[in-house]
């Protein structure tokens, strides 16, 4: 049994499991499942600055920010206890795609190549993790939602603006895939 | 306390999230480059199960453990939809991560992700503070 949890989990057993992530919420809590308001709670928690979009009262949404500590959590159970130690099994086609990226690091869930501490005084390490993380952060929050609060609570719940967000989010995503990343990988 | 079960939610969430590795860079670049069907699997099963359960808790009116009505608030159209849309989805396929997935990935053990995370909290900050001045 502890072997097959360690294997790579198929969508059709991960996808039902996040989606019934969903009524759980709601019925236990009353909640929408949503994460990047945790990024929300965390910045008018620690730096309010007297911004009207950071004053209210972040307390009161302190289930969210047990709910990402639990994904955090989630994280070592899946990424380090049911660890198997084996590569992401992409798809040929990616990995040729990938080396040509300049990437060789094949290992764990993210390129080690990238995501290291050397590479994060580079122009590139700067662009990929910190350029990046802040547009995720600016983004999610303009949009109102990020892939959990739009693509699978805003979609499930047949919210059109959710729908227009995630189209936008593959039209951005498309973009950086195709026409600019190549780019900042080869610097 | 009253937030432990939000806790165990997450336990499960991250848990899988990070077992079918969707919270893996190479399961990002081989979505954008429509090169294997599994984050499309993921992602349209969820909604499926998170379209029938809603359909489900609306047609017989099921109610929360404390009672109350279960509301889904309406989530409002703004031109930051767009705008922002686009600027997240740019930098989800840079970093290759969204929010769930940066929580699990420090989690899983990847340290330089907190350099991710504090950037995407630098952002929302941003956002914040530029909200007056920009187009919804």
């Amino acid at each position: 049994m502890l072997d097959l949890l360690k294997e790579p989990w198929p969508w059709y057993v991960s996808g039902p499991i996040i989606g019934i992530s969903i009524p759980i919420l709601l019925i236990i809590g009353n909640k929408m499942l949503g994460i990047s308001s945790s990024l929300r709670h965390t910045c008018a928690a620690v730096a309010p600055f007297n911004i009207q979009f950071l004053k209210y009262n972040w307390k009161s949404e302190m289930w969210n920010m047990f709910f990402v500590a639990g994904i955090f959590l989630g994280g070592f159970v899946g990424g380090v206890l049911l660890n198997n130690g084996e590569a992401v099994k992409i798809s040929e086609a990616t990995i040729t795609d990938i080396q040509g990226m300049g990437i060789q690091s094949f290992e764990g869930l993210i390129p080690a190549d990238i995501f290291n501490w050397n590479t994060l005084f580079s122009l590139k390490g700067i662009l990929i993790m910190v350029l990046g993380g802040t547009m995720i952060g600016f983004g999610s929050r303009y949009a109102g939602g990020c892939t959990s609060g739009h693509a699978i609570m805003g979609i499930s719940s047949l919210q059109w603006p959710s729908l227009v967000a995630v189209i936008f989010f593959f039209i951005g995503g498309l973009l950086m895939t195709h026409i600019i990343a190549p780019f900042i990988y080869q610097l | 306390m009253k937030n432990i079960k939000f806790l165990l939610v997450g336990v499960l969430f991250g848990t899988v999230l990070t077992k079918t590795e969707a919270v893996s860079w190479f399961r990002i670049q081989e979505m954008f480059r429509f090169q294997s069907f599994h984050m499309y699997g993921i992602i349209g099963s969820a909604i499926a199960v998170g379209m029938l359960s809603i359909w489900i808790i609306k047609k017989f009116k099921i109610k929360a453990l404390n009672g109350e009505e279960i509301e889904i608030a309406d989530k409002q159209f703004s031109k930051g939809q767009i705008i922002g849309g686009t600027i997240f989805g740019m930098g989800w396929a840079l970093s290759g991560a969204c929010p769930g997935p940066l929580y699990a990935l420090l989690g899983a053990g990847y340290g330089p992700i907190l350099v991710v995370i504090i950037s995407a909290l630098f952002g929302t900050w941003l956002y914040s503070y530029l909200k007056p001045k920009l187009p919804h």
